[in-house]
Protein backbone atom coordinates (compact mmCIF):
# COMPACT_ATOMS: atom_id res chain seq x y z
CA UNK A 1 0.00 0.00 0.00
CA UNK A 2 1.96 3.25 -1.04
CA UNK A 3 1.10 6.25 -3.30
CA UNK A 4 3.68 7.62 -5.69
CA UNK A 5 4.74 10.09 -7.72
CA UNK A 6 7.09 9.32 -10.30
CA UNK A 7 8.85 12.07 -12.30
CA UNK A 8 5.63 14.19 -12.51
CA UNK A 9 6.28 17.38 -13.82
CA UNK A 10 3.00 19.67 -14.09
CA UNK A 11 2.27 22.76 -15.94
CA UNK A 12 0.05 25.16 -15.54
CA UNK A 13 -2.02 26.90 -19.12
CA UNK A 14 0.66 25.65 -21.48
CA UNK A 15 1.69 27.13 -24.43
CA UNK A 16 0.28 30.97 -23.13
CA UNK A 17 1.45 33.45 -22.11
CA UNK A 18 -0.01 32.65 -18.71
CA UNK A 19 2.46 29.06 -18.97
CA UNK A 20 3.96 28.40 -15.10
CA UNK A 21 5.40 25.39 -14.20
CA UNK A 22 4.08 24.18 -10.92
CA UNK A 23 6.05 20.97 -10.39
CA UNK A 24 9.71 19.94 -12.18
CA UNK A 25 10.31 16.22 -12.19
CA UNK A 26 9.08 15.34 -8.60
CA UNK A 27 9.13 11.67 -7.38
CA UNK A 28 8.02 11.42 -3.91
CA UNK A 29 6.56 8.14 -2.67
CA UNK A 30 4.34 7.76 0.90
CA UNK A 31 4.35 4.09 2.42
CA UNK A 32 1.27 3.30 4.40
CA UNK A 33 1.03 4.41 7.48
CA UNK A 34 3.46 7.18 7.45
CA UNK A 35 2.84 10.91 8.91
CA UNK A 36 4.30 13.49 6.76
CA UNK A 37 4.40 17.09 6.64
CA UNK A 38 5.52 18.70 3.35
CA UNK A 39 6.30 22.53 3.60
CA UNK A 40 6.89 24.92 1.30
CA UNK A 41 6.36 29.25 0.42
CA UNK A 42 3.60 29.97 -1.36
CA UNK A 43 3.91 29.29 -4.95
CA UNK A 44 6.17 26.13 -4.40
CA UNK A 45 4.11 23.77 -6.00
CA UNK A 46 2.69 22.11 -2.40
CA UNK A 47 -1.22 22.78 -3.11
CA UNK A 48 -0.76 21.46 -6.91
CA UNK A 49 1.25 18.23 -5.69
CA UNK A 50 -1.14 16.96 -3.08
CA UNK A 51 -3.86 16.98 -5.59
CA UNK A 52 -1.97 14.94 -7.89
CA UNK A 53 -2.34 11.89 -5.05
CA UNK A 54 -5.89 11.44 -5.88
CA UNK A 55 -5.97 12.24 -9.77
CA UNK A 56 -7.55 15.87 -9.40
CA UNK A 57 -5.29 16.93 -11.39
CA UNK A 58 -3.48 15.00 -14.29
CA UNK A 59 0.73 15.50 -14.39
CA UNK A 60 1.71 17.07 -17.79
CA UNK A 61 4.24 14.06 -17.66
CA UNK A 62 4.87 11.50 -15.19
CA UNK A 63 3.31 9.12 -13.47
CA UNK A 64 1.11 8.79 -10.16
CA UNK A 65 1.06 5.20 -8.75
CA UNK A 66 -2.01 4.19 -6.27
CA UNK A 67 -0.54 0.84 -4.89
CA UNK A 68 1.30 0.21 -7.73
CA UNK A 69 -1.12 0.57 -10.32
CA UNK A 70 -0.90 3.87 -12.68
CA UNK A 71 -3.76 5.98 -11.97
CA UNK A 72 -3.82 7.38 -15.28
CA UNK A 73 -4.18 4.14 -17.19
CA UNK A 74 -7.25 3.01 -19.60
CA UNK A 75 -10.17 2.27 -17.48
CA UNK A 76 -8.96 3.20 -13.95
CA UNK A 77 -11.82 4.07 -11.52
CA UNK A 78 -10.58 7.55 -10.00
CA UNK A 79 -13.84 7.92 -8.09
CA UNK A 80 -12.83 5.05 -6.30
CA UNK A 81 -9.03 5.83 -6.08
CA UNK A 82 -10.87 9.18 -4.20
CA UNK A 83 -12.56 7.53 -1.88
CA UNK A 84 -8.76 5.66 -0.16
CA UNK A 85 -6.77 8.71 -0.54
CA UNK A 86 -9.10 11.68 0.82
CA UNK A 87 -8.00 15.05 0.47
CA UNK A 88 -9.11 18.30 2.43
CA UNK A 89 -8.10 20.92 0.81
CA UNK A 90 -7.64 24.94 1.75
CA UNK A 91 -10.14 26.63 3.64
CA UNK A 92 -12.87 23.39 3.23
CA UNK A 93 -15.49 25.67 4.77
CA UNK A 94 -16.09 26.97 1.70
CA UNK A 95 -17.62 23.14 0.08
CA UNK A 96 -20.39 22.91 2.96
CA UNK A 97 -23.46 23.39 1.31
CA UNK A 98 -26.22 20.73 2.67
CA UNK A 99 -29.22 21.84 5.21
CA UNK A 100 -27.46 20.33 8.22
CA UNK A 101 -24.12 19.04 9.57
CA UNK A 102 -25.08 15.74 9.42
CA UNK A 103 -25.97 15.36 5.98
CA UNK A 104 -23.17 17.02 4.30
CA UNK A 105 -20.78 15.08 6.14
CA UNK A 106 -23.12 11.88 4.64
CA UNK A 107 -22.41 13.42 1.28
CA UNK A 108 -18.88 11.61 0.91
CA UNK A 109 -20.76 8.27 1.99
CA UNK A 110 -23.47 9.02 -0.31
CA UNK A 111 -21.12 8.95 -3.30
CA UNK A 112 -19.67 6.03 -2.52
CA UNK A 113 -23.38 3.98 -3.14
CA UNK A 114 -23.50 3.41 1.16
CA UNK A 115 -27.06 2.76 2.72
CA UNK A 116 -28.86 6.19 4.12
CA UNK A 117 -28.04 4.27 8.05
CA UNK A 118 -24.60 3.34 7.03
CA UNK A 119 -23.87 6.91 5.82
CA UNK A 120 -25.01 8.20 9.14
CA UNK A 121 -22.87 5.71 11.02
CA UNK A 122 -20.23 6.67 9.30
CA UNK A 123 -20.98 10.25 9.21
CA UNK A 124 -21.38 10.09 13.27
CA UNK A 125 -17.85 8.25 13.85
CA UNK A 126 -16.28 10.82 11.54
CA UNK A 127 -17.71 13.92 13.33
CA UNK A 128 -16.64 11.97 16.71
CA UNK A 129 -13.20 11.82 15.35
CA UNK A 130 -12.95 15.24 14.75
CA UNK A 131 -14.39 16.17 18.03
CA UNK A 132 -17.60 18.21 17.24
CA UNK A 133 -20.12 17.77 19.73
CA UNK A 134 -23.30 16.24 18.99
CA UNK A 135 -25.07 18.69 19.64
CA UNK A 136 -24.06 20.20 16.82
CA UNK A 137 -25.16 17.26 14.67
CA UNK A 138 -28.95 19.01 13.49
CA UNK A 139 -27.70 22.66 12.80
CA UNK A 140 -27.03 24.10 9.69
CA UNK A 141 -23.08 24.25 9.07
CA UNK A 142 -23.65 28.30 8.23
CA UNK A 143 -24.34 28.88 11.90
CA UNK A 144 -21.54 27.21 13.24
CA UNK A 145 -17.90 29.28 14.25
CA UNK A 146 -15.07 28.90 11.75
CA UNK A 147 -13.51 26.25 13.85
CA UNK A 148 -16.52 24.25 14.18
CA UNK A 149 -17.01 24.24 10.12
CA UNK A 150 -13.84 23.25 9.36
CA UNK A 151 -14.29 20.57 11.87
CA UNK A 152 -17.42 19.23 9.25
CA UNK A 153 -15.14 19.71 6.17
CA UNK A 154 -12.63 17.61 7.76
CA UNK A 155 -15.08 15.21 9.17
CA UNK A 156 -17.28 14.88 5.37
CA UNK A 157 -13.93 13.52 3.82
CA UNK A 158 -13.01 11.50 6.62
CA UNK A 159 -16.43 9.99 6.61
CA UNK A 160 -15.06 8.59 3.50
CA UNK A 161 -12.76 6.28 5.77
CA UNK A 162 -9.58 7.13 3.57
CA UNK A 163 -6.40 5.03 4.15
CA UNK A 164 -4.70 7.94 3.32
CA UNK A 165 -5.47 11.31 4.45
CA UNK A 166 -4.02 14.81 3.28
CA UNK A 167 -4.81 18.20 4.65
CA UNK A 168 -3.91 21.29 2.29
CA UNK A 169 -3.24 23.64 5.59
CA UNK A 170 -5.81 21.78 7.50
CA UNK A 171 -5.39 25.45 10.38
CA UNK A 172 -5.00 28.31 8.50
CA UNK A 173 -7.02 30.99 9.58
CA UNK A 174 -7.21 29.12 13.37
CA UNK A 175 -6.46 30.48 16.28
CA UNK A 176 -3.90 28.71 18.88
CA UNK A 177 -6.47 26.69 20.38
CA UNK A 178 -8.03 25.75 17.75
CA UNK A 179 -4.84 24.75 15.65
CA UNK A 180 -3.65 22.40 18.77
CA UNK A 181 -6.65 20.98 18.76
CA UNK A 182 -7.30 19.80 14.99
CA UNK A 183 -3.90 18.46 14.94
CA UNK A 184 -3.72 16.33 18.09
CA UNK A 185 -7.11 14.65 17.22
CA UNK A 186 -4.88 14.13 13.59
CA UNK A 187 -2.39 12.84 15.35
CA UNK A 188 -4.75 10.61 17.33
CA UNK A 189 -6.40 9.67 14.20
CA UNK A 190 -3.16 8.19 12.84
CA UNK A 191 -2.46 6.08 15.22
CA UNK A 192 -5.85 4.84 15.82
CA UNK A 193 -7.00 4.19 12.53
CA UNK A 194 -3.43 3.71 11.18
CA UNK A 195 -4.18 5.67 8.24
CA UNK A 196 -1.32 7.78 6.50
CA UNK A 197 -1.27 11.58 7.02
CA UNK A 198 0.14 14.26 4.89
CA UNK A 199 0.23 17.53 6.40
CA UNK A 200 0.98 20.80 4.25
CA UNK A 201 1.64 24.08 5.55
CA UNK A 202 4.27 26.70 5.46
CA UNK A 203 4.27 26.65 9.31
CA UNK A 204 7.45 24.05 10.53
CA UNK A 205 6.53 24.78 14.15
CA UNK A 206 3.16 22.89 13.61
CA UNK A 207 4.90 20.03 11.99
CA UNK A 208 7.56 18.94 13.48
CA UNK A 209 5.76 18.08 16.56
CA UNK A 210 3.76 15.45 14.72
CA UNK A 211 5.36 14.38 11.77
CA UNK A 212 7.52 11.34 11.38
CA UNK A 213 8.91 13.05 7.56
CA UNK A 214 9.60 16.12 5.87
CA UNK A 215 8.78 17.20 2.45
CA UNK A 216 10.36 20.45 1.92
CA UNK A 217 8.97 21.94 -2.10
CA UNK A 218 10.99 24.74 -3.38
CA UNK A 219 9.95 26.47 -6.66
CA UNK A 220 8.66 23.40 -7.88
CA UNK A 221 11.07 21.03 -6.60
CA UNK A 222 11.60 18.76 -3.74
CA UNK A 223 14.59 20.31 -1.82
CA UNK A 224 14.67 18.16 1.48
CA UNK A 225 12.97 15.09 2.13
CA UNK A 226 14.06 13.72 5.41
CA UNK A 227 13.25 12.89 9.04
CA UNK A 228 12.23 16.60 10.94
CA UNK A 229 15.79 16.24 12.53
CA UNK A 230 17.79 16.26 9.39
CA UNK A 231 16.07 18.54 7.77
CA UNK A 232 16.01 21.16 10.10
CA UNK A 233 19.87 21.03 10.23
CA UNK A 234 19.95 22.61 6.70
CA UNK A 235 18.41 25.70 8.96
CA UNK A 236 20.49 28.74 6.88
CA UNK A 237 19.53 26.85 3.31
CA UNK A 238 15.19 26.99 4.67
CA UNK A 239 15.59 30.65 5.54
CA UNK A 240 16.85 31.26 1.82
CA UNK A 241 13.77 29.48 0.91
CA UNK A 242 11.81 31.61 2.93
CA UNK A 243 10.85 29.48 5.82
CA UNK A 244 12.23 28.97 8.89
CA UNK A 245 13.35 25.98 11.23
CA UNK A 246 11.31 26.23 14.46
CA UNK A 247 12.61 28.57 17.02
CA UNK A 248 13.87 25.94 19.29
CA UNK A 249 16.48 24.94 16.50
CA UNK A 250 18.11 28.99 16.30
CA UNK A 251 18.09 28.33 20.19
CA UNK A 252 20.10 25.24 20.52
CA UNK A 253 22.76 26.57 17.78
CA UNK A 254 23.25 30.05 19.40
CA UNK A 255 24.16 27.83 22.64
CA UNK A 256 26.55 25.67 20.73
CA UNK A 257 28.17 28.37 19.26
CA UNK A 258 28.68 29.58 22.55
CA UNK A 259 30.92 27.12 23.72
CA UNK A 260 27.28 24.48 25.32
CA UNK A 261 27.57 20.71 24.55
CA UNK A 262 23.90 20.85 23.76
CA UNK A 263 21.70 18.83 21.07
CA UNK A 264 21.23 20.77 18.18
CA UNK A 265 18.62 18.82 16.35
CA UNK A 266 16.36 19.21 19.28
CA UNK A 267 13.08 20.98 18.30
CA UNK A 268 9.96 21.34 20.53
CA UNK A 269 10.69 22.88 24.11
CA UNK A 270 10.64 19.79 26.40
CA UNK A 271 13.83 18.28 24.03
CA UNK A 272 15.54 21.39 24.35
CA UNK A 273 14.82 21.98 28.28
CA UNK A 274 16.65 18.16 28.53
CA UNK A 275 19.54 18.44 26.30
CA UNK A 276 20.55 21.86 28.40
CA UNK A 277 19.60 20.59 31.65
CA UNK A 278 22.24 17.97 30.75
CA UNK A 279 24.51 19.91 29.43
CA UNK A 280 24.61 22.53 32.76
CA UNK A 281 24.97 19.15 34.82
CA UNK A 282 27.82 18.39 33.18
CA UNK A 283 29.49 21.79 33.15
CA UNK B 1 -12.49 23.39 -19.92
CA UNK B 2 -13.91 26.37 -17.43
CA UNK B 3 -11.15 28.66 -18.77
CA UNK B 4 -12.47 28.45 -22.58
CA UNK B 5 -14.18 31.56 -21.62
CA UNK B 6 -12.52 34.41 -23.24
CA UNK B 7 -14.77 37.48 -23.36
CA UNK B 8 -13.35 39.39 -20.68
CA UNK B 9 -9.79 37.60 -20.32
CA UNK B 10 -6.72 39.73 -21.15
CA UNK B 11 -3.85 38.65 -22.93
CA UNK B 12 -0.92 40.65 -22.11
CA UNK B 13 1.20 41.74 -24.86
CA UNK B 14 3.09 44.39 -26.38
CA UNK B 15 0.90 45.82 -29.60
CA UNK B 16 -0.25 48.54 -31.10
CA UNK B 17 -3.74 47.41 -30.38
CA UNK B 18 -2.80 46.90 -26.82
CA UNK B 19 -1.44 50.78 -26.21
CA UNK B 20 -4.53 52.26 -28.61
CA UNK B 21 -6.94 54.03 -25.99
CA UNK B 22 -9.62 52.40 -24.75
CA UNK B 23 -11.95 54.75 -26.79
CA UNK B 24 -10.68 54.24 -30.00
CA UNK B 25 -10.34 50.27 -29.30
CA UNK B 26 -14.92 50.56 -28.43
CA UNK B 27 -15.85 52.12 -31.39
CA UNK B 28 -13.67 50.55 -33.43
CA UNK B 29 -15.42 47.62 -32.44
CA UNK B 30 -18.94 49.04 -32.22
CA UNK B 31 -18.23 50.48 -36.25
CA UNK B 32 -16.75 46.98 -37.44
CA UNK B 33 -20.03 45.08 -36.01
CA UNK B 34 -22.09 47.89 -37.16
CA UNK B 35 -20.07 47.34 -40.78
CA UNK B 36 -20.88 43.59 -40.55
CA UNK B 37 -24.80 44.18 -40.79
CA UNK B 38 -24.13 46.97 -43.76
CA UNK B 39 -22.40 44.53 -46.04
CA UNK B 40 -24.25 42.83 -48.48
CA UNK B 41 -21.98 40.08 -50.61
CA UNK B 42 -18.24 41.57 -51.84
CA UNK B 43 -17.91 43.28 -48.70
CA UNK B 44 -17.16 40.57 -46.42
CA UNK B 45 -13.58 40.59 -48.62
CA UNK B 46 -13.25 43.87 -46.65
CA UNK B 47 -14.19 42.64 -43.59
CA UNK B 48 -12.09 39.74 -44.04
CA UNK B 49 -8.89 41.80 -44.50
CA UNK B 50 -9.93 44.10 -41.70
CA UNK B 51 -9.96 42.04 -39.05
CA UNK B 52 -7.23 39.43 -39.94
CA UNK B 53 -5.40 42.80 -40.31
CA UNK B 54 -6.14 43.24 -36.79
CA UNK B 55 -5.30 40.02 -35.64
CA UNK B 56 -1.93 40.13 -36.60
CA UNK B 57 -1.45 43.32 -35.53
CA UNK B 58 -2.90 42.15 -32.21
CA UNK B 59 -0.17 39.90 -31.53
CA UNK B 60 -2.83 37.72 -29.62
CA UNK B 61 -2.51 33.94 -30.51
CA UNK B 62 -5.20 32.98 -32.77
CA UNK B 63 -6.20 30.19 -30.62
CA UNK B 64 -7.17 32.20 -28.08
CA UNK B 65 -10.01 34.19 -30.08
CA UNK B 66 -11.05 30.62 -31.67
CA UNK B 67 -11.80 29.48 -28.01
CA UNK B 68 -14.37 32.61 -27.84
CA UNK B 69 -16.58 31.03 -30.52
CA UNK B 70 -17.24 27.49 -28.80
CA UNK B 71 -19.54 29.55 -26.39
CA UNK B 72 -21.41 30.25 -29.65
CA UNK B 73 -21.50 27.04 -31.32
CA UNK B 74 -25.22 26.20 -30.23
CA UNK B 75 -26.20 29.43 -31.08
CA UNK B 76 -24.42 29.55 -34.51
CA UNK B 77 -25.92 26.07 -35.33
CA UNK B 78 -29.47 27.06 -34.63
CA UNK B 79 -29.28 30.42 -36.48
CA UNK B 80 -27.90 28.07 -39.71
CA UNK B 81 -30.47 25.78 -39.17
CA UNK B 82 -33.37 28.31 -39.25
CA UNK B 83 -32.19 29.98 -41.43
CA UNK B 84 -31.69 27.20 -43.87
CA UNK B 85 -35.06 25.90 -43.39
CA UNK B 86 -37.55 28.83 -43.04
CA UNK B 87 -36.54 31.06 -45.52
CA UNK B 88 -38.68 31.46 -48.41
CA UNK B 89 -37.81 31.09 -52.07
CA UNK B 90 -35.93 28.80 -54.84
CA UNK B 91 -35.74 25.10 -53.05
CA UNK B 92 -32.56 23.24 -53.88
CA UNK B 93 -33.06 20.22 -51.80
CA UNK B 94 -36.40 18.85 -50.60
CA UNK B 95 -36.57 16.52 -47.22
CA UNK B 96 -39.68 15.79 -46.16
CA UNK B 97 -41.89 18.73 -45.63
CA UNK B 98 -38.46 20.54 -45.38
CA UNK B 99 -37.43 22.95 -47.75
CA UNK B 100 -33.54 23.90 -48.43
CA UNK B 101 -33.84 27.18 -50.41
CA UNK B 102 -31.24 29.03 -52.14
CA UNK B 103 -32.23 32.24 -50.38
CA UNK B 104 -31.93 30.56 -47.19
CA UNK B 105 -28.29 28.90 -47.79
CA UNK B 106 -27.27 32.74 -48.87
CA UNK B 107 -28.86 34.57 -45.87
CA UNK B 108 -27.32 31.07 -43.51
CA UNK B 109 -23.73 31.93 -44.42
CA UNK B 110 -23.91 35.54 -44.20
CA UNK B 111 -25.75 35.26 -41.02
CA UNK B 112 -22.77 32.77 -39.91
CA UNK B 113 -19.82 35.02 -41.10
CA UNK B 114 -21.63 37.84 -39.34
CA UNK B 115 -21.55 35.64 -35.53
CA UNK B 116 -18.54 34.53 -36.11
CA UNK B 117 -16.42 37.76 -36.91
CA UNK B 118 -18.66 39.62 -34.46
CA UNK B 119 -17.54 37.47 -31.48
CA UNK B 120 -13.46 37.19 -32.79
CA UNK B 121 -13.91 40.60 -33.26
CA UNK B 122 -15.36 41.37 -29.94
CA UNK B 123 -12.55 39.45 -28.45
CA UNK B 124 -10.06 40.85 -29.81
CA UNK B 125 -10.86 44.03 -28.23
CA UNK B 126 -11.29 42.03 -24.93
CA UNK B 127 -7.90 40.87 -25.23
CA UNK B 128 -5.76 43.61 -25.58
CA UNK B 129 -7.92 45.67 -23.36
CA UNK B 130 -7.49 45.43 -19.10
CA UNK B 131 -11.09 45.49 -18.08
CA UNK B 132 -10.02 48.29 -15.97
CA UNK B 133 -9.23 50.39 -19.29
CA UNK B 134 -12.27 49.05 -21.14
CA UNK B 135 -14.97 50.28 -18.55
CA UNK B 136 -12.80 53.80 -18.29
CA UNK B 137 -13.23 54.03 -21.57
CA UNK B 138 -17.01 53.38 -21.35
CA UNK B 139 -17.40 55.55 -18.46
CA UNK B 140 -16.13 59.09 -20.86
CA UNK B 141 -17.71 57.88 -24.08
CA UNK B 142 -20.96 57.70 -22.27
CA UNK B 143 -19.93 60.78 -19.95
CA UNK B 144 -22.94 62.85 -22.15
CA UNK B 145 -25.57 60.79 -21.11
CA UNK B 146 -24.86 62.01 -17.26
CA UNK B 147 -26.98 65.41 -18.89
CA UNK B 148 -30.15 63.32 -18.61
CA UNK B 149 -29.36 61.42 -15.09
CA UNK B 150 -28.04 58.47 -16.64
CA UNK B 151 -25.85 56.58 -13.41
CA UNK B 152 -22.71 56.26 -15.89
CA UNK B 153 -20.14 56.41 -13.35
CA UNK B 154 -22.14 53.69 -11.43
CA UNK B 155 -22.90 51.22 -14.31
CA UNK B 156 -19.23 51.74 -15.11
CA UNK B 157 -18.22 50.67 -11.15
CA UNK B 158 -20.40 47.80 -11.60
CA UNK B 159 -19.65 47.07 -14.76
CA UNK B 160 -15.69 46.92 -13.64
CA UNK B 161 -16.03 45.35 -10.80
CA UNK B 162 -18.46 42.13 -12.36
CA UNK B 163 -15.72 41.84 -15.27
CA UNK B 164 -12.97 42.12 -12.51
CA UNK B 165 -14.91 38.84 -10.86
CA UNK B 166 -15.04 36.72 -13.82
CA UNK B 167 -11.53 35.08 -13.22
CA UNK B 168 -12.00 34.93 -9.47
CA UNK B 169 -15.34 32.85 -9.63
CA UNK B 170 -13.91 30.65 -11.91
CA UNK B 171 -10.69 29.89 -10.07
CA UNK B 172 -13.42 29.53 -6.91
CA UNK B 173 -15.83 27.12 -9.24
CA UNK B 174 -12.75 24.94 -9.90
CA UNK B 175 -11.90 24.70 -6.44
CA UNK B 176 -15.07 23.80 -5.08
CA UNK B 177 -15.59 21.66 -8.08
CA UNK B 178 -12.22 19.49 -6.83
CA UNK B 179 -12.85 19.62 -3.50
CA UNK B 180 -16.25 18.21 -3.84
CA UNK B 181 -14.93 15.65 -6.45
CA UNK B 182 -12.60 14.77 -3.65
CA UNK B 183 -15.53 13.65 -1.86
CA UNK B 184 -17.05 11.21 -4.91
CA UNK B 185 -18.81 14.11 -6.65
CA UNK B 186 -19.47 13.31 -9.79
CA UNK B 187 -20.41 16.20 -12.53
CA UNK B 188 -20.14 14.63 -15.52
CA UNK B 189 -22.80 10.93 -15.70
CA UNK B 190 -26.33 10.99 -15.45
CA UNK B 191 -29.83 12.61 -17.15
CA UNK B 192 -30.47 15.97 -17.02
CA UNK B 193 -32.10 15.98 -14.00
CA UNK B 194 -29.34 14.34 -12.14
CA UNK B 195 -26.76 16.65 -13.40
CA UNK B 196 -29.06 19.21 -12.12
CA UNK B 197 -29.47 17.62 -8.93
CA UNK B 198 -25.39 17.05 -8.89
CA UNK B 199 -24.85 20.58 -9.33
CA UNK B 200 -25.95 21.73 -5.90
CA UNK B 201 -22.81 20.97 -4.31
CA UNK B 202 -21.17 23.16 -6.46
CA UNK B 203 -24.00 26.04 -6.57
CA UNK B 204 -24.56 26.56 -2.99
CA UNK B 205 -20.70 27.16 -2.02
CA UNK B 206 -20.26 29.43 -4.68
CA UNK B 207 -23.07 31.98 -4.14
CA UNK B 208 -22.32 31.50 -0.49
CA UNK B 209 -18.49 32.84 -1.59
CA UNK B 210 -20.04 35.18 -3.91
CA UNK B 211 -22.15 36.99 -1.36
CA UNK B 212 -19.17 37.06 1.27
CA UNK B 213 -16.71 38.15 -1.40
CA UNK B 214 -19.67 40.96 -2.59
CA UNK B 215 -19.82 41.72 1.64
CA UNK B 216 -16.25 42.36 1.91
CA UNK B 217 -15.49 44.36 -1.64
CA UNK B 218 -18.62 46.62 -0.02
CA UNK B 219 -16.59 46.81 3.31
CA UNK B 220 -13.28 47.77 1.54
CA UNK B 221 -14.79 50.44 -0.35
CA UNK B 222 -16.28 51.91 2.23
CA UNK B 223 -13.51 51.59 4.42
CA UNK B 224 -11.83 54.22 2.31
CA UNK B 225 -14.36 56.52 1.59
CA UNK B 226 -16.00 55.03 -1.58
CA UNK B 227 -18.92 57.17 -2.00
CA UNK B 228 -19.60 57.65 -6.15
CA UNK B 229 -18.41 59.54 -8.43
CA UNK B 230 -19.04 63.04 -6.84
CA UNK B 231 -15.37 65.03 -6.48
CA UNK B 232 -13.54 61.91 -7.61
CA UNK B 233 -10.65 61.91 -9.82
CA UNK B 234 -8.68 59.42 -12.02
CA UNK B 235 -5.10 58.46 -11.62
CA UNK B 236 -4.55 57.91 -15.22
CA UNK B 237 -6.84 59.56 -17.11
CA UNK B 238 -7.56 58.84 -20.58
CA UNK B 239 -5.27 61.32 -23.12
CA UNK B 240 -5.43 60.75 -26.62
CA UNK B 241 -2.39 60.57 -28.49
CA UNK B 242 -1.17 60.67 -32.07
CA UNK B 243 -1.74 56.88 -32.98
CA UNK B 244 -5.29 57.54 -31.47
CA UNK B 245 -6.20 59.99 -34.67
CA UNK B 246 -4.34 57.62 -36.67
CA UNK B 247 -6.74 54.68 -35.60
CA UNK B 248 -9.61 57.14 -35.95
CA UNK B 249 -8.69 57.77 -39.59
CA UNK B 250 -8.67 54.08 -40.40
CA UNK B 251 -11.75 53.64 -38.51
CA UNK B 252 -13.22 56.60 -40.60
CA UNK B 253 -12.18 55.82 -43.87
CA UNK B 254 -13.37 51.78 -42.81
CA UNK B 255 -16.55 52.68 -42.09
CA UNK B 256 -16.98 55.29 -44.94
CA UNK B 257 -16.52 52.35 -47.16
CA UNK B 258 -19.25 49.86 -46.12
CA UNK B 259 -21.65 52.80 -45.85
CA UNK B 260 -20.89 52.96 -49.48
CA UNK B 261 -21.32 49.83 -49.81
CA UNK B 262 -25.05 49.83 -48.60
CA UNK B 263 -25.54 52.84 -51.29
CA UNK B 264 -23.76 50.84 -53.84
CA UNK B 265 -25.19 47.68 -52.79
CA UNK B 266 -21.84 45.18 -51.87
Amino acid sequence: MSVELRDVTYTYSPGTAYEMHALEHVSVEIPNGQFVGVIGHTGSGKSTMVQHFNGLIRPTSGNVFYNGEDIWQEGYNLRELRSHVGLVFQYPEHQLFETDVITDVCFGPKNQGLSPEECRERAREALKHVGLDERFYEKSPFELSGGQKRRVAIAGVLAMNPSFLILDEPTAGLDPKGRDEILDQLALLHETRGISVMLVSHSMEDIARYVERIIVMNKGHVAFDDTPKKVFSHYKELEQMGLAAPQMTYIMHALKERGMDVDVTATTVEEAKASVLKALNHM
Amino acid sequence: MIRDITIGQYYPADSVLHRLDPRVKFVGTLAYIVSLFLFQSWGYILGTLFLVCMIVLSKVPFKFMVKGLKSIVILLMITLVFNMLFTPGEAVLTIWKLHITKEGLILAGRMGIRLIFLIIGASIMTLTTTPNQLTDGLETLLGPLKKIHVPVHEIAMVMSIALRFIPILLDETDKIMKAQMARGADFESGNLMQKVKNMVPLLVPLFISAFRRANDLALAMEARCYHGEEGRTQMKPLVYKMRDYIAYGILAVYFGTSILGVIFGF
